[in-house]
């Protein structure tokens, strides 16, 4: 069992028993809802931006606990952060889940909870579920305004 | 006695629990033999060379649609129309009978338990036609509501299109009274028999149906052939579905005539190959006899149904085990279906997890996705066993911490 105890390790279990940033967010000035047709997953993501940086940010979603974590850690992390950031640490995320990189230990630390999903590279049809969010993180940041 | 030594892939891999036939079944060596067979000995286009080796490609192909013609319970092998499957033959019916057929004003009915394939061409028949598009609903026991039923179908009913047995739940649906309802208001009468033909005799010359399709590789067939069963009268009513070689008579510059039954609704070079894999593939289950398919699958699926029970945090979705087909649809607490599917396929037992092609259903049980594992011929005990122990594991892994109810019922896809 030691795979899935690499891919469920307890920070992504605890984040999905109790997700960070779960509801709406009051006075979102973006959205965008994301859906996997292929599984039914589904994950709402709502932001308020001020100039080009996340202000706040809150998601609701409907899904295995692989992507309602990535969900609430991918909150946590963003926050205050600009666009650029954000594409940054997606881009270093879908490395890490994707196992196209190895982070290194210091690279590591400094992705924090971001670290947990490494398991998810063993596998491969679950990288989907730890990405989605992220791709409609992005989507909504690309929508217009409340779009 | 174990089947499994039939079937290559099982036997190949001891440690293998497939529990996804409803998806698509293992297949028999006698299957692949009889194609490859046919690829190695009688290869060519039929009803077109003249020359032997093709006129022997035409018998196989035409002794094939009698194999299988029979096996479905049809004394005419011309009302057996070859397509790629149950998804194909419900558009062929859709798109060609229903585009000449329906017209605005019109309704068409189906039920709440449909797959996408016998829900979605309907839908999109009526919008095209501006007829109007009717959901009849369930019992709480994931059973068709027949009185609802009875008061939806009235004269203007054009089609009703409902499932012998539901592939999300396993329900298994009184065909002969839903189709009595749709006798009755003069509607079309269509089954969809992708969960049927594998496991129930079907007797179509018996049944009150216009129409049943079936798909080959559900039943220990080939992948890309299946069919389509339909009263001989409509049949030759209504225009083709696809034009071309094959299934035509005369083609003047101005307007062309269509071939005899059923070659009008084959066009182009046919699946020879996959169906005679489908006719060995009658053959095998015919040695084993239907009614012992049956029986065997149902102790399965109430082993399966009392393992899991016995788990305690387990949901089953659907009607008793002895009125189900093969199939345990279940949700465990705590755990999302795609996160058990890991945990389970980790330990070699393939399951089904998500709405399994039937949104209007899940939508109607009210959860965004369940587990489910379908059983068939070559499945036994031990697979059970397999199945209750990894969900027992998986429960042990989550633990304690699984999501809270409240987080789950505030997701979008809980309403």
């Amino acid at each position: 069992m030691s795979d899935l105890q690499e891919l469920y390790q307890s920070i992504i279990l605890d984040h999905n028993r109790r997700p960070k940033n779960y509801g709406a967010l009051e006075g979102a000035s973006h959205r965008a809802a994301g859906r996997n047709p292929d599984c039914g997953d589904e994950v709402t993501v709502e932001l308020r931006m001020s100039d080009d940086r996340i202000d706040d940010v809150r998601f609701t979603s409907a899904g295995c606990a692989v992507s309602r974590a990535a969900a609430s850690i991918m909150t946590q992390q963003v926050k205050g952060k600009t666009r650029e950031e954000v594409e940054r640490l997606f881009a270093q995320f879908r490395g890490l889940v994707t196992g196209a990189v190895r982070p290194t230990e210091e690279e590591a630390r400094r992705m924090g909870e971001l670290a947990a999903f490494s398991g998810v590279a063993r596998f491969p049809i679950r990288v989907k579920c730890a990405s989605m969010p992220w791709h409609t993180l992005q989507a909504a940041l690309r929508g217009s305004p409340n779009g | 006695m174990s089947r499994r030594a039939d079937f290559p892939l099982l036997a190949a891999d001891p440690a293998l629990h497939y529990l996804d036939s409803a998806a698509t079944s293992q297949k028999p060596r006698v299957v692949l033999d009889a194609e490859r067979a046919f690829y190695e000995r009688d290869n060519a286009n039929p009803h077109r060379g003249a020359y032997e080796l093709s006129a022997r490609a035409t018998d196989r192909y035409h002794a094939a649609r009698e194999r299988v013609a029979r096996f479905l319970g049809a004394a005419d092998p011309a009302c057996l129309v070859f397509t790629r499957g149950t998804t194909e033959s419900l558009n062929l019916v859709a798109t060609a009978w229903g585009h000449a057929s329906v017209r605005e004003g019109d309704e068409i009915v189906v039920t709440a338990l449909e797959h996408h394939a016998n829900f979605v061409p309907w839908q999109q028949l009526a919008l095209a036609r501006g007829a109007r598009f009717r959901v009849c609903p369930l019992t709480p026991d994931h059973r068709v509501d027949l009185d609802a039923l009875r008061a939806m179908v009235g004269p203007r009913t054009r089609v009703l299109a409902f499932s012998h047995v539901s592939n999300a739940v396993g329900t298994v649906n009184p065909v002969q009274r839903i189709a009595a309802v749709g006798r009755a208001a003069g509607a079309l009468v269509v089954c969809d028999g992708a969960q049927g033909a594998p496991h129930l005799r079907v007797g179509f010359d018996a049944l009150d149906v216009d129409f049943y399709a079936f798909s080959g590789h559900k039943m220990c067939g080939p992948m890309g052939i299946g069919g389509l069963l339909g009263r001989r009268a409509i049949l030759e009513a209504m225009p083709p579905y696809q034009f071309g070689g094959d299934m035509i008579e005369y083609v003047r510059d101005e307007d062309s005539t269509w071939n005899v039954l059923p070659h009008k609704l084959e066009a182009g070079t046919p699946n020879v190959a996959g169906a005679v894999g489908l006719a060995a593939a009658c053959d095998y289950l015919d040695g084993i006899g239907l009614d012992a398919v049956l029986a065997h699958e149902r102790r399965l699926v109430r082993l399966a149904s009392e393992g899991l029970a016995a788990l305690g945090g387990v949901h089953v979705y659907g009607p008793p085990p002895e009125e189900r087909g093969g199939v345990v649809s279940f949700t465990v607490e705590g755990i999302h279906p795609h996160d058990l599917a890991t945990v389970l396929d980790r330990e070699g037992v393939c399951i089904r997890a998500g709405q399994h092609c039937a949104q209007p259903l899940m939508r109607r049980l009210g959860v965004p996705a369940t587990a489910r594992a379908s059983f068939y011929v070559y499945n036994d005990e031990q697979d059970v066993d397999a199945l209750v122990r990894a969900v027992r594991h998986a429960q042990a892994l989550f633990g304690e911490r699984a999501p809270s109810t409240d987080a789950l019922a505030a997701g979008p896809g809980a309403r």
